[in-house]
């Protein structure tokens, strides 16, 4: 590069013509510069875990030691919390419903989403951005809002207290979520690799699953983190329309409150493992979120 | 990019349109019927026109809650797009420690809501709770069942706690979608970190900006499980926002007339404001020269 002069001789990768402060000396600031951002990141971090280690903490000690002494870690480490929920069908069920409705919703929302949003990012059509719009009013619309018609209308149907009625109601803000992030995506594949394929022979069923779809992998990823997030942590909706057998493990926890009290230990534990499928969910696409929304557009 | 125009497009879109339509348009009309009667038995109502939407527009009840939820979603706006912006510039780039911020930052978006609420609930407490009992340490009167603005300061916390990562995750991966040249060209212009990040980092953020600053409106807006699992809505009714009001009208009093005439004006609400965010915000993306922000 033509910028980096006498410097490069001697292996550094400025110019020290226009630049009065010397290069030792520049290091030195981005260094120190370098250090603050870290210790800022780690300040954050550090705030941030917090309560999450303070659930962990709890759920590793006995329902006594939560209520008698402050204990910054636990003094008695019992795993009974965690035994209790593994040994209880009633318990572990709910985490087994979960992500039940969790992957049925997901499979069907990727599967109608991909080409409708590959509708949008390649063709006009009549009504295309009256549509889009109206999609979108669909992930504004608040759950509350749809609570009462939802019970009835899945009532009605027979479908009350199922897995696919929670999978079939997310479908509500997740399928125009899904949408929105897709179509960014797919506008930045250029449209010439669509017309190479056609003269190539290929049909479009054909393009599409063998080209097409692992050139938006990345997309893809994003989208179904997005889709397990939002799934995952709704209750208001999931809570409306099941009752026993597809409950989900948001509501079993609310069992731990008795009359006797409320069971900390196992309400801590229930809540830790709410968190390890998210955990594993995002060890697989954290790659695609780096990349993620850099090649959306809105 | 030039789109073809086509409406044999429609298949493609079809299949998705009936299962938006069954989850959404069958559902609207039966709030919209049931705001225009008054519901009296399964097979008793009568037709009552405008009725519901008068009382409810001038319930003061409701009207607080609206003016408390205004206040709630600008406040956490303001606090949470900076806040994920300054994180996102400060993440590590490449190698295990861009993984691993990532994974740790994500965390609280995969806790269940109500489990949120859960965890603050304990977390604030004075006897069982890291931050009550060490607030109490410190000789300060932190109560969130008693005191209003206790419970106010601990939702705000909560809500930061909860959705700065997802600010801060949607900047990060604009942020590294600037090719490395522009910050080489800024370096040989000798331009200020403030410049750099004015002239180069903010304007390719737009983007994920509109989608960040959107969703969280909306999220905010619709805010429920954890406010009700951490306060009840209380201390009164201090921290009670719309969707709760609403639940408990439509679930727990099974006010059918009004509590759907109540949905449709909190729908129209949402969908105004952030019509307008979105439209206010396109149309100043078009007004850039094209090599700015798109």
């Amino acid at each position: 590069m033509s910028y980096q002069l006498e410097n490069t001789q001697r292996g550094e990768k400025y110019n020290t013509i226009f630049s009065k402060v010397s290069p030792a000396k520049r290091r030195n600031r981005t260094a120190r510069a370098h250090w603050r951002s870290r210790l800022l990141l780690g300040l954050y971090l550090a705030l941030m875990i917090l309560p999450i280690y303070w659930l962990i903490n709890m759920s590793l000690q006995t329902n006594s030691e939560i209520l008698g002494s402050m204990t910054l870690w636990p003094q008695n480490l019992t795993f009974d919390n965690y035994i209790g929920i593994f040994t209880d069908s009633s318990w572990y069920m709910g985490y087994v419903n979960s992500m039940l409705y969790v992957a049925m919703n997901m499979l069907i929302t990727i599967s109608v989403a991909l080409p409708a949003a590959y509708a949008f990012s390649r063709y006009t059509f009549i009504g295309d951005k009256h549509l889009f719009f109206w999609l979108l009013t669909n992930l504004m619309a608040p759950p509350a809002v749809f609570l009462l018609p939802y019970f009835q209308l899945y009532y009605s149907v027979g479908l009350f207290d199922t897995h696919i009625a929670v999978a079939l109601a997310h479908c509500l803000f997740n399928i125009p979520l899904a949408i929105w992030i897709l179509e960014g995506f797919m506008s930045s594949v250029p449209k010439e690799i669509d017309e190479t394929a056609y003269i190539d022979g290929y049909s479009f069923p054909r393009f599409f699953v063998k080209i097409f779809i692992p050139m938006i992998r990345s997309g893809i990823g994003v989208t179904l983190f997005f889709l397990f997030m939002f799934s995952w942590v709704e209750l208001l909706l999931a809570r409306t329309l099941t009752a026993t057998d597809a409950q989900p493990i948001g509501m079993i926890m609310t069992r731990t409150s008795t009359a006797s009290g409320i069971d900390w230990g196992t309400l801590a534990a229930a809540g830790v493992l709410t968190i390890i499928p998210g955990i594993l969910v995002v060890y697989f696409v954290r790659n695609h979120i780096a990349k993620g929304f850099a090649l959306g557009r809105t | 990019m030039n789109k073809v125009y086509n409406n044999r497009a429609w298949l493609l879109v079809l299949p998705m349109l009936i299962l938006v339509a069954f989850s959404a348009i069958i559902p609207l009309m039966t709030v919209v019927n049931y705001s225009v009667q008054d519901v009296l038995g399964p097979n008793a109502s009568f037709f009552t026109g405008t009725e519901w939407f008068k009382t409810m527009l001038n319930d003061e009840a409701l009207q607080a809650a609206f003016l408390r939820q205004i206040s709630f979603s600008l406040i956490i706006l303001a606090i949470q797009i900076p806040l994920g912006i300054g994180i996102a510039l400060i993440m590590p780039k490449r190698g295990w420690q861009a993984s691993a911020v990532l994974i740790l930052i994500t965390l609280p978006l995969l806790i269940p809501w109500n489990v949120v609420g859960s965890i603050w609930q304990i977390f604030t407490r004075g006897d069982i709770g890291l931050m009550g009992w060490g607030l109490r340490e410190l000789g300060i009167e932190y109560n969130i069942t008693r005191n209003a603005g206790d419970a106010w300061v601990t939702i705000i916390l909560m809500d930061v706690w909860h959705w700065t990562p997802l600010v801060a995750m949607l900047c990060y991966s604009g942020l590294r979608s600037i090719p490395e040249a522009y910050y080489q060209a800024a370096r040989i212009d000798r331009a200020s970190k403030w410049a750099i990040f004015r002239y180069i980092q903010l304007p390719k953020l737009t983007n994920v900006l509109v989608i960040a600053v959107l969703l969280r409106f909306m999220h905010s807006f619709m805010i429920y499980a954890e406010p009700f699992v951490l306060t009840g809505g209380g201390p009164g009714s201090a921290t009670t926002f719309l969707s709760q009001s609403l639940t408990t009208m439509a679930v727990g009093q099974q006010d059918l007339g009004p509590s759907a005439a109540f949905s449709l004006i909190y729908f129209l609400v949402i969908l105004l404001v952030s019509w307008v965010f979105y439209t206010t915000i396109m149309n100043m993306q078009k007004d850039k020269p094209p090599h700015g922000g798109a």
